[in-house]
């Protein structure tokens, strides 16, 4: 069985001159459940993008599922970093996840009795049934994000990619996504690339770690890259790697360095599809 | 029966039919594109397709055509160029603002040097429903049906690309496309409207009607047909209150849209929720 992402020499550059990629190589296998870190500007997104068939390679191999990436790949869930919320949109979440199903066929949107059972059975995994009646407009960030990772598990994907779920929800909901992400994942053994702010909340639901820092990668368990040398090579500037009561703390120059944080002001504006926060 | 006297009244009259006629046309199309127009969040696109419009129906004028065919011309000309310029929504308003300005300046000029200026130009800007033929009646209805068709086709990755655009270009919904071939349908809607109410109004029927209608529902199809009988009830009823007031037509649509709105904006939301009983069964947080 092909490994699920096979990455050899990929290098990404934009048309601004801007590499977010240098010849990284990887490859990953089944039913993990993978931390996708890194500065703004690392790369995230761009990796994400490649995956889905969304950017083609300016160099390298990518191969998903043992074959070229495919736009629109029923094998892969996305759950799309959310930019562009239209603030009023009374649009109940039964509709909005239908949206979705067969979306790219031309025509009227049609609701079978198979699409709707399985929007039930998907809303029913991550514990959103209530949600299929309600309006967007009257939903909470928390619950926005849960119809939408409803939505990401829709078809039985075997690659789940989720570009900063945790981004704008509360702390208290942000457990409560990465629970429903482990639970649903470990049961259906969904590989997941789960791109996240902080390290400390998936600790105990990462299997492994991807670390994007100027354009390289470093894939390893906790242990082996999160750790001051790895780090600042990544970083390209001194790191610091303190644990302390099950927590990890990554400091430079003895600040608290937020994994997604601009290290170098170099860092913006590149690129053009990492986002601003 | 006294509602009975006033209807058949006003059913002598061939121009009142025709009015009403036309108007149920023009209603239900502007109902349901308008509905995606409000989905959409871009109902100042749709605003400035009629302005631009304007132009186009001064300037057919000017050179012997049916204000109609300019009107048509213009909105589709600069939808697909609104379309083809950006798939984002956002942060185009004040391009919009700037070019829909030039358009009605252009317009005027037009009117200037037009010859039988006032009452063109109030017809124009305000409508003139009364005075429709059964010429355009046929008109209006093939060019609702091309619409309506054309709507049609486009739905499904419509909605998607409205709601997700990031997942719906992953998925492969070609953004640009559909946002070009959703604004060119506008258009066609946006000169059909302009016929009823004028371009200053287009509002009444393409953005009152929906807006009402997705506060009181928020299903797909039951949310399209209120808004289509909405945009309906509002026109005929404008055109009965004017018929027996007096007042200008496009004043009582406009009236009776706004009136529709703010008490659909009031609504409680319970009634909401029991408006979609073919939703899924209630289920615990």
């Amino acid at each position: 069985m092909p490994p699920i992402i096979s990455i050899e020499h990929l290098s990404k550059s934009y048309a601004t001159g801007f590499r977010a990629l240098k010849d990284i190589n990887l490859d990953i296998k089944r039913g993990e459940i993978f931390a996708l870190l890194g500065p703004n500007g690392a790369g995230k997104t761009t990796l994400m993008r490649a995956i889905l068939g969304l950017l083609p390679p300016s160099a390298g191999t990518l191969r998903v599922f043992g074959r070229a990436p495919q736009r629109g790949d029923r094998g892969i869930g996305y759950l799309p970093q959310v930019r562009t919320v239209l603030p009023d949109l009374r649009v109940r979440g039964l509709d909005f996840i239908a949206s979705s199903l067969h979306g790219e066929r031309w025509g009227l949107p049609q609701l079978g009795r198979h699409d709707r059972g399985m929007i039930e059975e998907t809303l029913d995994a991550v514990g959103a049934r209530d949600l299929a009646k309600r309006p967007l407009s009257d939903m909470s960030g928390g619950e926005r994000q849960r119809l939408l990772l409803a939505q990401s598990l829709i078809g039985s994907p075997k690659l789940l990619l989720l570009d900063e779920p945790l981004i704008s929800l509360d702390a208290r909901h942000q457990e409560v996504a990465i629970d429903v992400v482990r639970k649903v994942c470990r049961e259906r053994k969904i590989t997941v690339l789960f791109s996240a702010h902080e390290l400390n909340q998936l600790l105990g639901t990462l299997d492994r770690v991807l670390y994007l820092g100027n354009g390289q990668v470093v894939l390893g368990t906790v242990e082996e890259v999160i750790t001051a040398p790895v780090l600042s090579r990544l970083y390209g500037t001194e790191i610091q790697v303190v644990r302390a009561d099950g927590h990890i703390f990554v400091m430079s120059r003895g600040r608290d360095v937020e994994v997604a944080d601009h290290l170098h002001d170099d860092d913006h504006g590149h690129g053009g599809h990492e986002h601003q926060h | 029966m006294a509602a009975t006297s006033i209807s058949t009244d006003m059913f002598q009259y061939e121009f009142m039919n025709n009015a009403f006629a036309a108007a149920g046309i023009v209603a239900v199309v502007s109902g349901i594109v308008g509905y995606f127009l409000v989905m959409r969040g871009q109902t100042f696109a749709g605003h400035a397709l009629s302005h631009i419009g304007f132009a186009g129906a001064t300037g057919a004028g000017l050179i012997g055509l049916a204000p109609l065919w300019g009107l048509l011309g213009f909105t589709l000309a600069a939808g697909i160029v609104m379309g083809a310029l950006s798939e984002r929504i956002s942060n185009r308003d004040i391009a919009i603002g700037i070019v829909l300005s030039l358009a009605l300046g252009f317009g005027l000029l037009f009117l200037h040097y037009y010859t039988s200026f006032a009452t063109q130009a109030t017809a124009l800007l305000f409508g003139n429903v009364l005075a429709v033929d059964r010429q355009m009646i046929a008109t209006l209805a093939v060019l609702g049906a091309i619409t309506l068709l054309a709507l049609g086709l486009i739905m499904r990755p419509l909605i998607f690309a409205s709601l997700q655009p990031e997942l719906a270009e992953a998925k492969g919904v070609p953004l640009r496309f559909v946002s070009t071939a959703f604004l060119a349908t506008v258009a066609l809607a946006v000169s059909e409207c302009a016929q009823i109410v004028g371009v200053l109004l287009v509002f009444t029927l393409m953005v009152g009607p929906p807006a009402a209608a997705q506060r009181v529902t928020t299903g797909l199809w039951s949310g399209l047909g209120l808004s289509a009988a909405l945009a309906l009830a509002e026109a005929w009823l404008g055109i009965t209150i004017a018929y027996h007031t007096d007042w200008p037509v496009s004043f009582c649509i406009a009236v009776l849209s706004a009136l529709g709105y703010f008490v659909c904006l009031g609504m409680p939301a319970l009634w909401a929720r029991q408006s979609h009983a073919d939703a899924l069964d209630n289920g615990h947080d």
